[in-house]
């Protein structure tokens, strides 16, 4: 993308899904300091993407019935895929495909404990609106609207939230954690995966914190399933860690009664979250995610950035934010160092390439030939992410998918095309500068070339065009170079 | 990362394409590689099998009183015989196939395998059988590391993922596995408007058949593209294959159908990768009748479908199946009726080649602090076998390689010679 300031096409790949050409000139105007502002501070921009779906010109979707993606998985997938394409809020997304990645909570396991694909959907994807006659705070937000609300908001926060959430009570079994027999699932995952990280705790931290959460249970039957602090079920004894619970060096949660018994489990969230090993591991993730993941991360960095999150008492958009505006984030050594998730990917593409006629839901199958459907992480740890995402089947799919998205806008392609069609070379550089790759080799530009005159020659005629506008984007969105970002 | 425009043609591509060219002859090609034409399908349970509701101790009391709603009734148990400590065991009611596998001495059980302070963790525990490095479950997979010790050229078919995902075991350093959940899907298309498939597959290849030396994240991105383009063709020979059985209409049975398809179709693969999930029965195990009675009602009898099938076509005595799970689960159930993380587990190895039988003993659960066959105060199976003895067999005998050098240490062990 000639045009895009390029350390704002990096910026806008990492902390976006990357930019339609036609935007390039607005964002270039915001100069990068300006972007990056705006990519952090979101909250001036008004949240109302969602009143586009089904409007003209966007992205569509296709339902069984009435679009309903409060109560119907593959609604609430279609308007996430719509968000992502069309947010005015890039990095609020951003942040919430990484925390579903870090909190991963899988639909088809907690359609069964919470007795129904509509109840697991709102659990999941539920906008606040929905069932507001008794507004208690966290319970009545599907999960990925809490991780959308707290996407740059404090992490530990976020953790009691979703901690109470009915998707993640439900996905770890905290809706069989019973005072005489607690229930590990939770207790282990909250301190191997969402905070601290395994070889930090003991196994007896395990059993000490199932005991913390006993009774944290789950109200089924009406409309929303709902968290439900059983008292009866909860273990009143005192809890003790191998670690610090307390800022005074306590390791010992006491013993409370019963009504005050949800005390515990605040108190031990607010232990995982300022464990000394949490604000790195938190951040070593975020490093990957935003600057790269093929080498170690910056030492320096990585500790400048843990300071922040406790110095902050995990306030992440502090933390996100000094690492977007890191001169490490911004060194050119780092652009393309990581491989696009699936849905980064496809997100890209149809931002650079176009969207009309095209419906979200044509890309749902793909997704999942790729590896990754939204709502259905493959287990509790998330994605594998990196060069697992790359497989001789996964990158049929995406290759795949280039060709179905090439071919579903062939014309907009030509139109746009067709005053570029002098020269192979005028019409290929046109296209460089609607799909972001890094500097093709030599090679790669002639085999290209060579593809848009393999059959007759170029002559620039609009059936030519049609044909090799479409031929081309499929070429270059499956291309190597592509799938990093 | 930028791409270099420094020429690297003297040294990647010449190597590369002869790499990734298909063979004409495949069965050359693989001894060639010094590769028998043994094969090997190594099939997970994933989530952690309860090992004593698949191989019920029905005359220990102790698995009644710690399983006061999930055990199985001893008179509907699948009666096996007596392992060497004297155990009286039975298989799980839904398991008949199985059962009649093990009364045709086909089927090996191993009890009791696992290695020392056996991990809790799914993920970790996983890492540790793939790597068969407890210390340091990372990098590549032991099944991995026998591919890199195969002889270049290799087949880039020569094992399958038949899940959607790379599995550890089978990450190799210098082998790029394919992953192939479902062989109809695995076809290169191009956009029906731009002319002919044909441009667009040699453009593809083309563009993807250069290996830059300072790039190696986008040498292995294109090297996956060469290898996808060039087995797409052999894959689609799958589609094809007629089985001589019926297979459970479920992921299993659909996953060992086209297992079976590549032997019969010749296509070059040897080791397979297969998978099937479920078992991390923690609340409402519903062991006799429902979840888990399930979970092994599939697997039994896609086993057998697939057993049968092979025999038919005469490929039963060249093929090994090797099950595992990441761990056992705990002896006493717990309060959701369910079974919660434990230790050691069942292997079990299954072929017309295996020395069908018991190998290690049954453990006792009575929970009194001197009983050796159990640990961690009582709750849990205590190994009895290094699963990596398993693994050493299965190399030294089956494959034909050296464990030694595969698992970094001997773990060699007489008396687990079910091949």
């Amino acid at each position: 993308m000639s045009d895009l300031n390029p350390a704002i096409a990096h910026l806008l790949r990492r902390a976006g899904f990357g930019v339609n050409a036609a935007d390039a000139e607005s964002w270039n105007q915001y100069g990068v300091v300006g972007s990056v502002n705006r990519l952090i501070d979101y909250e001036f921009i008004a949240d109302d993407v969602d009143d586009l779906i089904g409007a003209s010109g966007y992205l569509g979707t296709i339902s069984e019935g009435d679009f309903d993606p409060d109560n119907q998985i593959s609604d609430a997938r279609q308007r996430w895929l719509f968000r992502l394409v069309h947010t005015k809020r890039p990095l609020q997304e951003k942040m919430t495909l990484f925390w579903h990645n870090h909190f991963a909570t899988g639909f088809n396991k907690i359609t069964g404990q919470l007795g129904g694909a509509e109840q697991a959907t709102r659990a999941l994807a539920a906008k606040p609106t929905l069932d507001t006659a008794e507004p208690t705070f966290f319970s009545q937000r599907g999960q990925i609207e809490l991780f959308r609300d707290f996407a740059l908001g404090n992490f530990r926060d976020l953790l009691l939230a979703v901690s109470e959430g009915p998707a993640m009570v439900a996905w770890l079994d905290g809706d069989s954690n019973f005072r005489r027999n607690p229930q590990e699932n939770f207790a282990r995952e909250l301190m191997e995966l969402f905070t601290m990280g395994v070889g930090v705790f003991t196994e007896s931290d395990v059993h000490e914190a199932a005991r913390v959460f006993t009774g944290w249970n789950l109200h089924l039957g009406g409309a929303f399933p709902r968290f439900w602090f059983n008292k009866f079920q909860h273990d009143v004894d005192a809890k003790t860690f191998s670690f610090s619970i307390y800022p005074n060096g306590d390791r010992t949660i006491p013993s409370r009664s019963r009504n005050e018994g949800k005390q515990d489990g605040i108190d031990f969230i607010d232990a995982v979250a300022r464990h000394p090993e949490t604000g790195p591991r938190l951040v070593r993730k975020l490093y990957a995610f935003f600057v790269n993941e093929f080498d170690p991360p910056n030492a320096a960095l990585v500790d400048q950035l843990s300071a922040t999150y406790y110095a902050t008492d995990c306030d992440m958009r502090a933390v996100v934010g000094q690492l977007l505006r890191s001169n490490v984030f911004h060194d050119p050594a780092n652009y393309w160092t990581r491989y696009s998730w699936p849905v980064e990917f496809v997100v890209r593409l149809i931002r650079e390439v176009g969207w009309t006629g095209f419906s979200a839901r044509a890309a749902m199958t793909p997704l999942a030939n790729m590896g990754q459907t939204l709502f259905e992480p493959p287990d509790v740890s998330g994605w594998s992410l990196g060069s697992s995402w790359i497989s001789t089947g996964r990158m049929l799919a995406r290759m795949n998918f280039a060709a179905q998205l090439a071919e579903n806008q062939r014309i907009a392609l030509r139109d746009a095309a067709l005053g570029s069609a002098v020269t192979p070379d005028a019409f290929l550089n046109y296209f460089l500068d609607q799909l972001a790759l890094p500097d093709l080799s030599r090679d790669v530009r002639a085999t290209l070339l060579e593809y848009l005159e393999v059959d007759q020659g170029w002559v620039g005629s609009k059936s030519q065009v049609t044909r090799k506008a479409s031929g081309l984007v499929h070429l270059l969105g499956a291309s190597s170079e592509y799938q990093f970002v | 990362m930028r791409v270099t425009r420094r020429s690297f043609f003297r040294n990647g591509v010449g190597a590369f394409t002869l790499g990734f060219a298909a063979p004409p002859f495949l069965t050359d090609l693989a001894q060639a590689q010094g590769m028998s034409t043994r094969s090997l399908v190594v099939l997970y349970l994933s989530g952690g099998n309860d090992a004593l509701s698949f191989l019920v101790p029905y005359t220990d009391d102790a698995y009644y009183n710690r399983r006061p709603t999930q055990a199985i009734a001893a008179s509907s148990v699948l009666q096996v015989g007596t392992d060497s400590s004297g155990a009286a065991l039975g298989l799980h009611p839904r398991l008949g196939g199985l059962k009649s596998i093990f009364d045709a001495g086909q089927l090996a059980i191993i009890q009791r395998t696992g290695y020392d302070y056996s991990s809790r963790s799914h993920f970790q525990g996983l890492d540790i059988w793939s790597t068969a490095n407890p210390d340091a479950p990372r990098g590549t997979g032991w099944l991995g590391r026998y591919l890199d010790t195969l002889l270049s050229p290799i087949d880039p078919l020569v094992a399958w993922n038949t899940t959607d995902r790379l599995p550890r075991t089978l990450q190799a350093a210098t082998v790029g596995v394919p992953s192939i959940p479902d062989p109809w899907r695995y076809t290169f298309n191009s956009p029906p408007g731009s002319g002919p498939t044909q441009f667009a597959k040699v453009a593809a290849l083309k563009n993807s058949s250069h290996l830059p030396p300072t790039n190696p994240h986008l040498a292995f991105v294109n090297s996956t593209a060469q290898a996808a383009l060039a087995t797409a063709q052999r894959v689609e020979l799958v589609t094809r294959y007629n089985p001589t059985v019926n297979y459970p209409e479920s992921g299993l049975g659909y996953a060992l159908q086209n297992v079976s398809g590549a032997l019969v179709k010749e296509i070059g693969t040897r080791v397979f990768w297969v998978q099937t999930g479920g078992y991390d029965t923690h609340a409402g195990q519903d062991t006799t009748n429902g979840w888990y009675a399930d979970l092994v009602g599939d697997l039994g009898q896609s086993l057998i479908a697939f057993r049968n099938d092979l025999k038919n076509q005469g490929l039963f005595d060249s093929t090994l199946v090797l099950l595992f799970s990441e761990f056992g689960r705990e002896v006493s159930e717990n309060s959701s009726e369910g079974t919660d993380h434990g230790a050691a587990g069942l292997m079990m190895a299954l072929g017309g080649g295996v020395a069908g039988g018991f190998y290690g003993t049954a453990a006792s659960l009575t929970n009194t602090p001197d009983n050796p066959t159990l640990e961690y105060e009582g709750r849990d199976v205590k190994h009895e076998t290094d699963f990596r003895s398993v693994y050493a067999r299965v190399i030294d005998d089956w494959l034909g390689a050296n464990s030694i050098a595969i698992l970094g240490s001997d773990f060699r062990n007489p008396r687990v010679d079910f091949v």
